[in-house]
């Protein structure tokens, strides 16, 4: 057993403070346990969303020494505890108090994503390489930390134009979902802004799911985005042909043969 | 209990309290390098050709048409093909990533500050160009053959068939560019990403799988491909120029 | 004077998991005003933790599964006292409403010919449980999410009930707090379906957040309502032992349907000694032959890990206590060396991920250690097998809250199938309800403000007891007197605790503001929780008898007169709980003869649906 210093943000969305909290900790404690432990024993208001402790519901996210992470799946054997350990709120998002913050705008820029639209009359059979992909997807557990950590988000606060890593996930999920009839590359384009992503990567490098958020999701519509909006020869065919807005365009070609 | 105010939430350095900045800094060491690198060999005009080894800056990609015969050019032959390559690479996923990061800031790494307000993404000129990867793609893959053609080129010396360290360089390289170019996010897209339903397109899920195996892996071949460039260069140029020699190995 | 806002609804749904989310579904498509309460962000809700997968007899790996074998199943592992109503209406509704999940947006893991796939799962005698790798609850909780949202929900996220408002003996609605704030708020409501989940916080060692602190029990059983079977408490066999701070979360089952074996410190699968007569039969009696089930031959018996959560559980304590344990007091789950690591990964990733980043050991390499943690209360409030209403009118009440389905012990992949079926039925029959109610709803302003006051009585109680330190109480001393075996003594050594506690919970003190104060929040748990655990050690106190999840030290047998009650928990005027003991409804002799099938077969041709 050994004693560690926690330097945790306490305040509210005027600001705020870093105060030092110094308890002893145990084998195997992640900072969760350090943050609960402070407030049964020293700050029993000290505020914090968490719900499972265990790495599935995604409520805890904070930033401890810098980085965004989620406290529960931070083992503090992984922290220089020698130096106190600074723990903070997701800086995207307005705090509402201490480490907990306002992460309702998520909700909110969902809505412009259009919901699962089946195909009329399908059979439903999908086989597991149909689904791999977007099952990849839908292992997100809306932690938000990729939210905080997108700097369109971070730095420039683009909430109004940009959706974001997590929503772009979720199109994704829905655009490649095997029997899935709509259509999401203008509201990719248009609201939901992809063009603001440059694929720096650090969604995917914060992502406690580990889903590959750029190289799987974001990339792929923005090739899908390609398709429908700059590529000039597709375009030029597409106006040549007359054909309406197809959601898999160079595939359309192929999609009657088989 | 002590208290260390700081100023407000929006404080403007971070708290990461590791070296985030090497990765930032190793990329404007070797593209900055890289780049100059490049543009001198390109005027430089000599020393790319080695007995049966050519350097991959002079790697004509037209049938038959060898650098040599270009000296009446004004500008060097090298500019014919550079352009390709530096098209591909600057519009690649991957590099941009890694010069947004390190040469714009934005961000230079994860959680870390940025230094400028403004930002558009690649909703603008010039960035909005990048969404044209893929024709720099369908222009690479030619390029690539002919470094194929090259590197085969590479085992054949005016006494016959052989082996020499140079053929093994220029095979080595020609493979690392091959990764590289077939590993593009453009072309796993074309090839099968573009579909939804897999189970319907067996040949292109396939090829999708595939692609997508050694696409995880695109910005370490993107480095190493352009590394072995640079090294296959600096060997046919040293051996040229009689610093060092070749040893034929069979 | 403290201010509060007003909501109106006709049906006011509180808690947002699969059950809550299910049911504002249905009553929206009824076309009521329909209003959700959670305690935490939308799609937070403990089902997200739900692993192994939802059971449903759709016969798509193998068809000779139907209703009748899971209806069956469920009997059998619920030790006969489930309702058998409930169970019949489950089984027969299950694959509809899978298959609706699906329609929905779910992307189940897939057979070969592209139908959804089915897993094998304790006390499931054929592989029924519909999943995607080891995290249905989430593409559970994230469908129901998103259609919710499609069909307009109105989420009322981070606010707590602090108690139902009731008039005339009916509920009209509840008083709560919104969290981020501490704002109180009055829902009007002509129907109040509870889907507030379950209590395994009342415990030290459990799977369950911190949400489930019970407080639907409480708060039903305040207002009228009657509780049922609340002694039988699943302990599931598997859970983290060590390192201490995750002692408790879960292992899924899934570990040993895809091959996991359980070993004592002598290496021996210990589980071969441990098939109780019941179901002595059916299960394989060498590793010889529990492999060749493993390998997919269908004339082999399943592995005796594959046993009922009770009896595996029990067998796990058994071994610890005669001294063959792990370092760390559990066993040893281990299927690195019955499965090849990709294989692991690939089917249990997020058990990979959870043993490698919490417990630094990669389970493809070595063996986990694990032991029984509280995960499930199979009790409940006592509720109508077709409509989910309960005693009090206007009051319904739906998934882990609600009691009768399981009998003494669930079976794994029942609950996530129980959500849907059961929040379908009460979100639809409460629409119905409130459909039928006329005028305008009034609730009393006193009685509001009294609670107000009640609620905020700790904050200007400074010579207060800390709630944390009441909770670590609470939770230290019902593992101990109340656990997974009990007896008579140490149940009424824990009643008088308990009493004590009671008083203590209104004597806490909480400081700072309102505005997310988890220290506040505790405050008030503890007020509720205090109350179910009354309740549980009432009923663990009169069943005297071991079945289910109810083992007793003193009473370590069956006894057959406890095998036609169910206990009924009620309060009376004065406020004190008793218990009550009813027989069980009577079964149909034609749904018996399915119950008491020894022959699987049987069940596939020979009784008509």
């Amino acid at each position: 057993m050994s004693t560690v210093t926690f330097r945790v943000f306490r305040g509210d969305r005027n600001g705020g403070e870093l105060k030092d909290y110094t308890i002893e900790v145990q084998e195997g404690m992640v900072v969760l346990d350090a943050i609960h432990q402070i407030q049964a024993e020293q700050a029993p208001d000290l505020a914090c969303r968490w719900n499972c402790k265990a790495g599935k519901c995604g409520s805890c996210g904070a930033e401890v020494n810098g980085k965004p992470t989620l406290m529960c799946m931070t083992r503090l054997d992984t922290l220089d505890t020698s130096k106190p350990v600074t723990v903070r709120p997701m800086k995207t998002f307005p705090v509402i108090r201490d480490l907990a913050t306002d992460v309702k705008w998520n909700y909110e820029a969902n809505k412009k994503i259009k919901p699962f639209t089946p195909a009329p009359n399908t059979d439903w059979i999908m086989f597991q390489e149909d689904v791999d992909r977007v099952q990849e997807f839908r292992k997100c557990i809306e932690c938000f930390l990729c939210q905080n950590v997108c700097h369109v988000l971070r730095e420039h606060d683009e909430k109004t134009g940009f959706i974001g890593p997590r929503l772009l996930v979720r199109t994704a999920s829905l655009e490649m979902h095997p029997l899935d009839v709509e259509n999401r590359l203008d509201m990719l384009k248009n609201e939901g802004g992809i063009g603001y992503c440059n694929i720096t990567k650090c969604c995917t490098e914060v992502c406690p799911e580990h889903i590959h958020i750029t190289d799987n999701a974001i990339i792929p519509l923005k090739e899908r985005v390609v398709d429908e909006y700059y590529d000039p020869i597709l375009g030029f065919f597409r106006r040549l042909f007359g054909s309406k807005k197809q959601t898999q365009a160079p595939s359309s070609g192929q999609a009657a043969d088989d | 209990m002590s208290t260390k105010p700081v100023t407000g939430i929006e404080s403007r350095k971070t708290d990461r309290q590791d070296a985030w900045w090497i990765e930032p800094l190793f990329t404007v060491l070797s593209l900055g390098l890289f780049g100059l690198y490049a543009f001198w060999v390109a005027l430089n005009r000599q020393h790319y050709e080695y007995g049966p080894y050519l350097s991959p800056f002079y790697s004509i990609p037209l049938p038959g048409v060898h650098a040599k015969d270009l000296d009446w050019l004004a500008i060097s032959p090298a500019f014919l093909v550079l352009w390709i390559p530096l098209g591909f690479r600057a519009t690649c996923y991957y590099y941009r990533k890694a010069y947004y990061r390190a040469f714009f800031w934005d961000p230079p790494a994860c959680a870390v500050p940025e230094l400028r307000k403004a930002y558009k993404g690649e909703r603008a000129f010039p960035f909005v160009l990048n969404n044209l990867h893929r024709y720099f793609w369908y222009l690479s893959v030619p390029v690539v053959a002919f470094l194929w053609y090259d590197a085969i080129k590479a085992f054949f010396f005016e006494d016959g068939f052989g082996i020499g360290v140079g053929s093994l360089i220029m095979l080595g390289n020609v493979i690392l560019l091959s990764y590289y170019t077939f590993s593009c996010h453009a072309w796993r897209h074309l090839a099968g990403g573009c579909l939804n339903c897999m189970s319907k397109h067996k040949t292109r899920y396939t090829l999708w799988q595939r692609i997508s195996r050694i696409n995880e892996s695109h910005g370490f071949w993107g480095v190493v491909s352009m590394l072995s460039v640079w090294f296959t260069d600096v060997y046919i140029r040293l051996c040229s120029m009689g610093t060092i020699t070749d040893i034929r190995l069979f | 004077m403290e201010s509060y806002t007003i909501h109106d609804y006709d049906v006011l749904v509180i808690g947002a998991g699969g059950a809550g989310l299910r049911a504002a579904i249905a009553a929206i498509e009824q076309g009521a005003r329909v209003g959700v309460v959670t305690k935490s962000l939308l799609g937070k809700a403990h089902t997200v933790m739900a692993e192994g997968g939802m059971a449903a007899a759709m016969g798509n790996v193998r068809p000779e599964d139907n209703w009748k074998v899971h209806f069956r199943d469920t009997l059998k592992g619920g030790g006969m006292l489930n309702n058998w109503k409930m169970v019949m209406n489950y089984t027969k509704e299950a694959p509809d409403r899978v298959r609706e999940l699906e329609r929905w947006g779910a992307v189940f893991d897939r057979t070969p010919d592209g139908r959804i796939n089915q897993r094998n799962f304790g006390g499931h005698s054929y592989p029924r449980l519909a999943h995607v790798g080891d995290r249905t609850g989430l593409e559970l909780i994230r469908t129901l999410q998103d259609h919710a949202v499609k069909m307009g929900i109105h989420a009322h996220m981070e606010t707590t009930i602090y108690r139902l408002l009731t008039d005339a003996g009916r509920v009209v609605g509840a008083l709560g707090f919104n969290r981020q704030t501490g704002e109180f708020l009055v829902f009007r409501a002509k129907a109040v379906v509870l889907a507030t989940g379950g209590l395994g916080r009342i415990y030290q060692i459990t799977s369950n957040s911190w949400e489930c602190t019970g407080d639907g029990f409480s708060l039903a059983s305040m207002v009228g309502a009657d509780l049922i079977d609340m002694e039988f408490i699943q302990f599931h066999p598997t859970g983290m032992v060590w390192p201490p701070s995750v002692m408790g979360i879960l292992v899924t089952e899934g570990v040993r349907g895809e091959g996991g074996v359980l070993k004592n410190s002598e290496g021996k699968r210990f589980m071969f000694d441990n098939v109780p007569e019941r179901y002595k039969g059916e299960f394989a009696e060498t590793e010889e032959e529990a492999e060749r089930w493993l390998q997919g031959d269908r004339n082999a018996r399943r592995p005796p890990e594959l046993l009922t959560r009770d009896v595996v559980a029990r067998a796990i304590r058994k071994e610890v206590n005669e001294g063959r344990g792990s370092p760390h007091g559990g066993v040893y789950l281990d299927i690195a060396s019955r499965r090849p690591a990709d294989y692991i990964k690939k089917k249990l990733p997020s058990m990979y991920h959870q043993f490698m980043k919490l417990g630094n050991l990669d389970i493809t390499k070595e063996p986990m250690e694990v032991g029984p943690t509280c995960h499930y209360v199979m009790g409940g409030v006592r509720v109508d097998p077709d409509t989910q209403a309960t005693n009090v009118p206007g009051l319904y009440a739906a998934g882990e809250v609600a009691g009768g389905l399981h009998g003494a012990n669930r079976l794994g992949g029942n609950s996530l199938s129980d959500l849907v079926v059961f929040g379908r039925r009460a979100g639809m029959a409460a629409a119905e309800y409130a459909a039928k109610q006329s005028g305008s709803y009034q609730v009393d302003e006193a009685q509001v403000r009294a609670y107000i006051a009640e609620a905020l009585q700790p904050f200007n109680n400074p010579q207060g007891e800390n709630p944390f330190a009441l909770m670590k109480e609470l939770r230290a001393t019902m593992q101990k007197n109340a656990g997974i075996m009990r007896e008579e003594g140490e149940l009424k050594a824990q009643l008088e605790i308990l009493a004590n506690l009671k008083k203590r919970a209104w004597n806490t003190s909480v400081s700072g503001s309102r505005a997310y104060n988890p220290g506040w929040h505790t405050a008030l748990d503890i007020r509720l929780m205090v109350e179910i655990s009354e309740a549980v050690v009432l009923a663990a106190l009169a069943r005297k008898e071991s079945r289910g999840g109810h083992a007793r030290l003193d009473y370590p047998d069956p006894d057959p007169t406890f095998a036609k009650i169910n206990h009924i928990i009620r309060r009376s005027s004065d406020g004190t709980l008793t218990v009550v003991a009813e027989p069980l409804p009577e079964m149909p002799e034609e749904l018996r003869k399915i119950a008491e099938a020894k022959d699987l077969k049987e069940l596939s041709d020979k009784v008509g649906a």
